[in-house]
This record gives C-alpha cells, structure tokens and sequence, in this order.
C-alpha cells in the first residue's frame, strides 16, 4: 500500500493550528470552563489504604452554608457484577462504579468516599470537614510479592483468580493468571552457553500530566447530561458516564476540553460522574477540580512490579530460549497492563524458545491505569539489562546483538503474533552509526549503555468529516482530543491528499454529539488512525470534486485527473481548475460538499527505539547524572517531524525519570508520602541535556503514507539504557526502580 | 483552605500588637512559600495573616565592609545573590539563596521567613549558622538579639514568644582570609528539598595555609539545623591542605549527626552524606579563600 | 468569615479593582475573578511553575500570592505577552520549535521566559536550564523550550540592534 514519493505538506514542519491560542493562554482547558451559577465540587477520599466503611453521615456538610449538594455511593445506582467493553476491553461495572464512589470498602488511599458542590472551592473543602465517616482499618496489602501469598490480606474478599481463563475456586489477590509459550524452552536453555538470569522490581510511578483532572457538568431537567472535561476520548468518557450512572449513553454528551497531558492516566473517568450526580442533586452547572494530592493518590499509576527474567545465549551471540515470569500490581480492581507487558518482554527478538508467566495482582493502591507503552517498560527494564549482562559475558557489542537477534518481517512474537515489516534493524543501524556511539568517553565514572523499547501500537477506531470552504480551505472535524499536535498530524494528511496547505485545512475537536465515533487518543493510534480516517475523508472529498468538475465542464467523471492540487480534463479539451477555483463553484455545481470516513483499520505497525545514554556517577553520593542521550526511533513516516522528535524527546525524559527518581513512597499503613511535585520528582531541565531524536524511517505497509504511531515507545528504553551505563561508569548492575541515589549507594557498598 | 484575615501593617509595633492580639493564631507573611501552602493543606490554622512587607525594618539591606550585613526579615532571597556585593562577602548566603526552590520561589521566599519556618532542613540556615549570623526580634517590648543557631527549637519551632517576630538578621562583615561555602544534597539537581545540606566559614592565616577558625553547620539530619561545634574547633591550626584534618573534621560532623529515616533519604544514607558535604563545604571554602 | 477585601491593582498594564477573599490566591483571583485563565493550577504549592505571573517585574507563582497583597502592584500575566495582535517574541519562537505539546505549561514557561530575558537578555543553555527549572513540563523533555527561549532572546538582541 505504502510507497516511497515525494509529498508536499507531509515531512513539513508548518506552525500547529491550535498554536496561537495555546501561546496566548485562550486555549480553554478543562478547569477553565465558566457558567453562571457555577458550583465547585471536591471529593472527600479515604484516608485509610484498606477500611471497611461502616457508615458515612452527611448531614453536617449538608447543613453548611453555601453547601448545595452531596454525594456518596448511595446516590449511584446500586451496582452490580455485569461485563462491559468500552473499546479498551472488557471491564466489570461493579468494579468501576466502585472505584467512583466507595461502598463497603474504602481500597486504597485516597479512594473517594463522597463529594460535596458548593458556591465556591474554599466551602466545599470546608464541608468534606464535616462528613462523619465511620472506618474499620484493615491490614493493607501493599506489595505485589507479599500480596501474592496466601496469608495476605484480601483486596476483594471473594475474588477467585481467573486462572489460564477458567475461574478457580480459591479466594486470592491473583485477579488472573495467564501463560505463553513457544518452541521448547528447555531445549532452548540446554543449547546455551550462557544463561543469565536475575530478578527485577521496579516502583508504582505516575504519569505526572502537569494538569489536574477535571470535570464540569450539567444534568437537565429532561435527562440530557453534558460534560466538559480534559479526557483523551471523549466517547469513551461518554460510555463510563453512561454505563456508571445508568443513563442511556444518547442522552450524555461529552466536550472534550484542551487537556493538559495524559500519558494513559486519562482515559479512565473519575470525576466526570461526581459532577453529574452533584448537578442532578442541585441544579446547576459543578466544576470538579482534583488537587495535585488527589492526583497523586487517587487516579491510575502505572503498576510496581515484580519481574524475573532469564534468557540463554550461545557464545557467538544467538538467543537460544527467553523465560520471564511477570507479576504486576493491579492496584485495587483487576487490570493492569500486564497483557501488554507480556507482548512486550522479548519483543523485537527472534525467540525461538520463549516462555511467559504473567499474574494480575490485587494490592491497596489505586487502580492502576495505562502510562505511555503501559507494561513494556517495567519489563524492558529486565530483559535489556540481562542482555546487557549476556554481551558484556560473551564480549559482544550491545549493538552488534540486537543486530544478531533482532526479529524480521515473517517472525513471531512469544505470545504468538506475527510481525509485519518492522523497523529494528533499521533503529540499530542508526544507532550504531550516530557519532554518539563512537564518540569517546572519558572520564573516571562515566559510561555509555544502550538499550531497544517497543511497543506493538493499536488501531482502534476514528472518524473524520471534511466540510469544504468556498475560500478553498477545508473545515476538518474530528474526535481525537489534541495532546500533543495532533491537530497538525491529521491535518496534514488531508492536506497531502487535496493538495492544498496545512494551513488550508481548519481542524477542530468536537463533541460525541458531532462527529463519528473515535477511540481515546491513546495506543499511539491517533496520528496511525485518525490519520487514515482523514486520508479517507479527503479522498471522498477528493471524488466528490471530481464529480463537481465534471458537471461544470459537462463531462464524465472517470475523464478527470487530480493531481498536485489541479483538476485537468484528460480527453482533449484543455480544463483545468485547482481545488481552491473549484471550492469556490462548489455553490453552482450542486452546493454544499462533505467527506467523511469512519475507520477501523488493523496494521497499526510496531514502533521500535534505540537508545544510546552517557552517565557519570558520583561515587560518594550515588547521583547519575544524564551527561547526553540519543534516541532513535521508527516513525514509519514522520507525518510533522517537529512533533514526531518531540514524542521521542519526551517520552525519553520519563523514561529518564522513571528510571532515576520516580517513584511512590509509602508507609507502614500503606500511605503515600510524596503526593506532591516537590517529592514526587519528575525531571526538570536542570536535569537533562538536549535529546538528540533520530527518526528513522520503515514505512508502515498498512498506512497510505507509512505511518506508525510513535508516542509511547520512547519512554521503554530509558531505564535499561541507564542502568547498563551505570554498570559500565561503576560496574554495578542495579536491578530495581528507580536508581535513586540511596540504591546506587547500596550498590556501590558505601551504605 | 480555612478563612482567615489579612492585614498589612506599615510599622513593627503595630505587627507586634497585631501577633499579640491572636497568639499563635496569628502568623507572619514574607515570601508566604511556605506559609500559604500550609495553611492551605491545613498543617496550620491561622485566624490572621500579618504581612510584614509594608515594615520598613523588615526591608532593610545594607552591606557595610564595618558593620556587616543587615538583611530585613522580609527580603526575598534574589536580592542577596544578586546583589555582587553580598555574594562575595557572604558566599555561603548566596549560594543557599540561589538553590531555594526554583526562580519564582525565590523572587518572593525570604530568608528571615526560611529561618522562622524553621525547618531541619532550611538551606539557609546552615549558611546563616557559619557566617555568625545574630537574630533581630522585635515584640511588644522592644527587640532583642539572639544567635541563628539558637533560634530553632525543634521541626517549626522557634525562640519567638507571643506578640515576637524575626525584624532583621545581623551578620558580622568577612575577616580577612575567609570564605564560606554551602551546598546540599538532592536528587535532582535543583527544586528539591536537602537531604543534607551543610554549610562551612574558614579563616586562614596570612598565607593562606593553615586554618585559623572554622565553623561547620549541617541542615536535615537532627530536628533543627544544627552547629557542628566540635568538628569545627578540631580544624583550628591545621593545614588547610591536610585532607586528614578535613576527614577527622567530617567524620565529628558525622558524629553529631541524629537523622530520620523518610520519603527524602534514610538515617544511613544522610549520615552517609554529612561526611561527604561536609568536606565538600570545607574544602569549597577553602578554595574559596585561596582563589581570592 | 472576615470580610473581602477590596484591591487595586494593574494588570497587563490596564487599573484593576476586585473583591477577594483573604485566603484567595492570586491565581484564584485571575482565574475565577477576572477570568484571565491563561495561568494555571498544576501543584497549588509553587513546584510546578503552570501559574507563574510576573508580579512588580519578578517572576513569582501565582499559586503562594494571596490576592490581596498585589494591592498597588503590578501584574503581567501571558494574556499581556502578545501586544495587540503581534506575538512576543518568545510566542514565536515556541511556535517556531514546537515547543509545547499539550501546552498547558505553555503560559507558565512563557512568562517564566519573559522574566529572564528582561533580566538576561543574551542567556546560555545552562543559564536558561537553571532559570526555568521551577517549571514543569512532562510533555516536551524541554529540549524544544530551550531551544526557542534561546531563539527568542537571539530575536529579541538582533531587534534591539537593528
């Protein structure tokens, strides 16, 4: 499908068309929706990691002036055990309604326990004072490992382990268990000269958005809720609501409002149905802010982990068998990203003979939610170190393995899937080749260490419609929320196939009520998907101009050619228009014109990244610092590579984060004691050099243009990358996240 | 966050009578960086907020090569390292004052207001320890002196009585042949809070090559900042280039060392690290000196 | 309740007159009062620069500023970066490099800018890293921000020379 050519817009670099306003502070965020009588909404949350909640009276806070509504679980429809799939896969609604309000069990640490509207946030706050709420604290179970054990305490007391698919009877933190498997692993191991094995953990992080969630809503009198809120999807924010409150989902309409990041931390709704159960009780317009705390404590980290990988190699660099037993935290209800996970651990090898077990682990912590390539990391952080450790025991360059080892076009992952054309040799290759790789390095504590992240992409689903202005511009309308330039990326495609310029095309994120149905800006889909909804959208817009042309010239349709943004008649009269001459006879040709196109296409297309990061270490203090990194990365094709490298640069960084510092630190009562920016250390750019983003380019076969999608990969090869630099600056191998100082301290025998 | 009432009175009297009037419902504003987020995570409960940016006395900055440095409670700390003058006589203060929090902090934190909110961890305080620095209090019955290092009483408590606030600091001007050196340890590389911090002053002789006095101040590893006294007095006529002297000089450090264990390091790791600043900090001032 | 307290101030360079509370920020009282949102709420504890304002010509977190203490002062907020329809200088050069994402930093990190190009107008990398360290961004890796601040204070010197 995919060819090599030469493009007009695609490969630009043109200014984003939501630039101006997101410069000039117009952008409207959701936090910064107004309305008359606007109420402000705050949640009371539990203090307690695990307590029966034996009663909740609110009464004072309802008694409290200016106090004009409150919520707690009893205000939702009772919940119940019953499956529903909202486009990211199955979830329990007992489950989720559960974790918007607590019912009989508070699970974790800032699990909402009720919620108060009132005329401004300083009452609100003041009202949670006065909700009276009755805890019997209970032991938590706080660590994957201990939680696994049959003496822990129960997150759900009458859970039974989805075990390899078939429920068992016993009551267990083990949400599921599930296995891969192919070739003959013991085979495998018997053919290797080296084996190397060794045990991982890594910690809870967070996504770190710089915006706090957010909701505002208004439920009328007739039923019709509407909701404006920072989401990645709109839709599925509108079918949360829905399913949650019980409503028909025709009746919930959801405004996707500028959002400040998300990272996967905002795709699951938490606040959006407190706001419209507070505006049914009161009447008005509520805005519900989280502070940086709630955020913290209670919306979805990804996963603290437990990992143990062993991998076999002969002595001339072959992958003989690859082993990896993977546990992770689902927090407080089944679902961590340990699926993915398991795609990931031995992906983009060629393993012959590979074996994996995977458990989903209940603990007291929050629900664990999605954060950029969710799983991948945690795990990459296991494998590439121990290959790490295999090249340095073998005397092989790092890059001359993955070289060796990497997967093709026809192989097969471990948990079964066969790759398409991918792009690892080709990342390799450019790094092996960038001067950062034969740069020297000296320097008594310095190193350099390399590492692969992938991620395998989703598609999912995405609609577009294309209205064409008579000034020759198009109005583009779209569902995916802009996190980061997709306006630009989508843009640009349409642009590519009309043959006009970015600019010419006017891209606007709307609501569920305004255009086709579109999954989360997520997966690393948008650019992949909606992107080929708007290369079909204009395509129909394309034809439908043909069409027009026709008429104005009175010939047949199949007789036009469109080419380089030129309508030409091709039997012998010498017609032609180009798009913005034919717009403007759009009125005389049969008036208004339209495309659309809703797409579900498969093929998203691995992204695969290699990183090269030199690190100094202070022996005395146990600090890394990130003395220069380079990361490269497929990208298929880089629809606006300004913003291509900027997913690369950025995900780089929490990934540098993740591995350095990031990390949530509880007590014995298993609460959080960095809730905040100052503790919770996310990188700054005092910490971090510039980050040299190679985008290297293996056209995706599944996308008009080539594309894969490249906003999660980035963040996968950090963490192994540095610690193989650490080894090679002090020759210790850490084996747990983050490296803080403490632990390089610890490593190194100085503490 | 609770209600509370604002006022801004222009003389030290008045904020005097004001503190009285509420005891310790009442509470003094500078920069506010660390008293407004307080109150708004309710760690305190303030009937009234007494801003002390308006008292000419709480804004005083003079530096007099004589009389020393008088910095007013209320000065935000970019005026200190900015200020050429100040950060060469006092380069521990500027160094302290340039690594608290980020830019926008220290356009508004004030150094008095570091010192009052008395945290174990406080950067300037170490700086203000080893530099001599002398407490100005004004009350309701005038003003009294006391040194920085007797100032705290324990994790957000000071010497303050009712109705007392910080007025002004008071540092003696450099003797001639002295630096002073302060730095921390963060994770990061800027905008966290120390997990050890330490500050050194030393006098060197005429010639630059033996110490005459020093002083030694450690911040976060007991429940105030604390002066390292002992360690400070055993480097008196020892070479300034005899590492053995700074090593017995880090290893006291160590010994006065009483920290926790929390979400910023552990007991180990901070003991660990006393030793390690607290040669950097000597050794820093000593260049210092010898590069002036 | 202790009574709102009435401030006069000027913001963006035009006289400003409201009723806040006491204990409303500064950034409670742009936002819900005059409805300048651009400056934003990230941590409300002044770690994460989203609400950095420039108060009397230094860079402060509008977050840790009560509302009524900007009584006499002077407030620019990003609102007031772009004269009349031109962009700032530094506006450009973030649109130029791509320098946001989500963009929700974005006014934060322009003002931040703002304050050291009034005060440093020829900064190096390291000198524009450390200035803007109080600001977070998670989106960018802050390669791009660097890069367009330096590219706006080159703007900015060849404006001033020409």
């Amino acid at each position: 499908m995919a060819v090599e050519k030469e493009y007009k817009v695609i490969g630009t670099r043109p200014i984003r068309h939501d630039g101006v306003d997101k410069v000039t502070g117009r952008a409207l965020y959701g936090a910064d929706y107004q309305a008359a009588g606007l109420l402000h909404g705050r949640v009371l949350r539990s203090p307690h990691a695990h307590a029966r909640i034996k009663s909740i009276n609110t009464s004072r806070a309802e008694a409290y002036p200016g106090v004009k509504a409150v919520v707690t679980a009893g205000d939702l429809t009772a919940s119940q055990d019953k499956i529903v799939d909202l486009g990211e896969g199955a979830v329990n609604l007992k489950f989720m309604c559960d974790n918007i309000l607590a019912r009989e069990k508070a699970l974790y640490q800032g699990h909402a326990v009720a919620a108060v509207a009132a005329l401004n946030g300083h009452i609100a706050e003041e009202a949670l004072e006065l909700i009276d709420v009755e805890y019997e604290v209970l032991p938590p179970a706080m660590e994957v490992r201990a939680a696994m054990q049959d003496d822990a305490p129960l997150v759900h007391e009458d859970m039974k382990t989805d075990e390899m698919g078939k429920a068992s009877d016993k009551s267990s933190n083990i949400a599921s268990h599930f296995q891969h498997k192919k070739g003959d692993i013991e085979k495998g191991f018997a053919e290797a000269d080296v084996v190397i094995e060794h045990d991982y953990v890594t910690g809870t992080v967070h996504q770190g958005y710089i915006e706090p969630h957010n909701a505002s809503a208004v439920y009328n009198a007739d039923g019709e809720i509407t909701i404006w809120c920072s989401t990645q999807g709109a839709f599925n924010a509108r079918g949360q609501v829905a399913e949650i409150l019980q409503h028909p989902v025709s009746k919930v309409k959801v405004v996707p409002m500028e959002i400040g990041g998300g990272f996967g931390g905002k795709i699951s709704v938490y606040l959006e149905p407190l706001a419209a159960l507070l505006s049914k009780k009161s009447g008005r317009p509520v805005k519900v802010l989280m502070s940086r705390e709630d955020v913290f404590e209670s919306t979805g980290p990804t996963p603290a982990s437990y990992v143990r990988v062993k991998i076999g190699a002969t002595n001339d660099g072959r992958i003989t068998a690859a082993e990896a037993y993977i546990a992770f935290e689902a927090g407080a209800y089944p679902g961590s990203p340990v699926g993915a996970a398991a795609m990931c651990v031995f992906s983009p090898y060629k393993i012959e003979n590979g074996f994996i077990d995977a458990y989903d682990v209940l603990v007291n912590k929050p629900k664990s939610n999605a954060y950029r390539a969710p799983g991948s990391t945690n795990v990459a952080f296991a494998t590439e170190t121990v290959i790490d450790e295999i090249c340095k025991k073998i005397g092989m360059d790092p890059i001359e393995f993955r070289l060796l080892n990497s997967a093709k076009e026809g192989d097969s992952r471990v948990d079964g899937p066969v790759f398409p054309r991918i792009g690892f040799v080709e990342t390799v290759e450019a790094a092996k080749d960038h001067p950062h790789y034969s740069a020297p390095l000296e320097g008594k504590y310095r190193g350099r260490g390399v590492a692969t992240g992938f991620w395998p992409n989703f598609a999912f689903q995405s609609s577009v419609s294309i209205n064409v202005n008579p000034d020759g511009t198009i109005s583009l309308v779209e569902g995916s929320t802009d996190i980061g330039g997709s306006r630009a990326s989508i843009a640009m495609q349409a642009a590519e196939v009309l043959g006009i310029s970015a600019e010419s095309v006017h891209p606007t994120v709307v609501d569920t009520n305004s255009v086709g149905y579109t999954d989360v800006t997520g997966g690393s889909h948008t650019t992949f998907t909606t992107g080929l909804a708007a290369y079909e959208a204009a395509q129909d817009v394309k034809q439908q101009m043909i069409e027009r042309a026709a008429k104005l010239w009175e010939v047949d349709a199949d007789e036009i050619e469109f080419s380089d943004g030129i309508f030409r008649y091709v039997n012998g009269k010498e017609e032609e228009i180009d798009f913005k001459g034919l717009a403007e006879k759009l009125g005389q040709t049969g008036g208004p014109l339209m495309g659309r196109a809703s797409v579900a296409p498969s093929g998203a297309g691995s992204s695969i990244g290699t990183h090269i990061v030199d690190v100094e270490v202070d022996p005395e203090t146990g600090k890394v610092e990130i003395l220069r990194y380079t990361a490269t990365q497929d990208a298929g094709k880089a629809i606006h590579p300004s913003y291509v490298e900027g997913q690369i640069q950025g995900g780089a960084v929490q990934g540098i984060g993740w591995a350095l510092n990031e990390e949530y630190i509880y007590n014995e009562d298993g609460q959080m004691t960095n809730a905040s920016f100052l503790d919770y250390r996310i990188p700054t750019t005092y910490d971090l050099p510039m980050i040299d983003a190679v985008i290297v380019e293996v056209p995706n076969p599944s996308h008009p243009f080539g594309v894969r999608g490249v906003g999660e990969t980035p963040i996968v090869a950090p963490p192994a990358a540095i610690a193989n630099a650490i080894y090679d600056a002090v020759g210790v191998r850490l084996t747990e996240l983050p490296m803080s100082p403490e632990r390089v301290l610890k490593a190194l025998g100085k503490i | 966050m609770r209600a509370f009432e604002y006022t801004s009175p222009k003389t030290v009297s008045a904020a005097a009578d004001l503190l009285a009037e509420k005891g310790d419902q009442a509470r003094v504003l500078a920069g506010g960086t660390d008293l407004i987020v307080q109150v708004r995570e309710g760690k305190r409960h303030l009937e009234r907020i007494v801003d002390i940016k308006d008292i000419p006395e709480a804004n005083v900055l003079t530096c007099d090569a004589q009389a020393g440095l008088h910095l007013g409670s209320a000065v935000p700390c970019y005026k200190i390292y900015g200020d050429k003058a100040i950060a060469s006589a006092y380069p521990a203060l500027a160094d302290s004052t340039h690594i608290i929090g980020g830019t926008a902090i220290q356009g508004r934190a004030a150094v008095g207001g570091n010192l009052c909110n008395a945290s174990p961890a406080a950067d300037t305080i170490p700086a203000l320890i080893v530099l001599e620095g002398i407490c100005v209090i004004a009350g309701t019955n005038g003003t009294r002196e006391v040194p920085v290092e007797q100032f705290c009483t324990g994790p957000g408590t000071t010497v303050l009585e009712n109705g007392e606030f910080l007025e002004s600091l008071k540092i003696p001007a450099p003797k001639s042949h002295s630096s002073s050196f302060y730095l921390r340890f963060i994770p990061r590389n800027e905008m966290d809070i120390a997990v050890v911090g330490a500050g050194a002053s030393v006098v060197l002789d005429d010639a630059k090559e033996s110490i005459v006095s020093a002083r030694i101040a450690l911040a976060a590893v007991a429940p105030t900042p604390l002066f390292a006294e002992e360690a400070s007095a055993l480097l008196a006529g020892r070479s300034a280039s005899d590492e053995s002297a700074i090593e017995e000089a880090a290893e006291a450090a160590k010994a006065i060392a009483r920290p926790i264990s929390d979400m910023r390091g552990s007991a180990e790791q901070r003991v660990h690290l006393v030793g390690v600043l607290t040669k950097r900090a000597l050794n820093g001032a000593i260049q210092r000196v010898k590069e002036s | 309740m202790p009574d709102k307290v009435h401030v006069k101030t000027v913001i963006n360079g035009e006289a400003v007159e409201f009723l806040c509370e006491p204990r409303d920020s500064l950034l409670e009282v742009l936002r819900d009062n005059l409805m300048l949102t651009g400056a934003k709420e990230g941590c409300n504890n002044g770690n994460c620069g989203a609400c950095s304002v420039i108060l009397d010509g230094r860079l402060v977190n509008s977050c840790i500023v009560l509302g009524a203490e900007i009584e006499g002062k002077e407030v620019e907020t990003v609102e007031g970066l772009a004269e009349h329809n031109k962009l700032h200088p530094i506006q450009d050069a973030f649109l130029e490099n791509a320098a946001l994402q989500c963009g929700v930093c974005t006014p934060g990190f322009l003002m931040a800018a703002k304050a050291l190009l009034n005060e440093n107008p020829n900064p190096t990398e390291h000198d524009v890293r450390f200035w803007l360290a109080g600001n977070l961004c998670r989106c960018t890796g802050y390669d791009k921000i660097v890069r367009a601040v330096l590219d706006a204070a080159e703007t900015m010197s060849t404006e001033v020379n020409v």
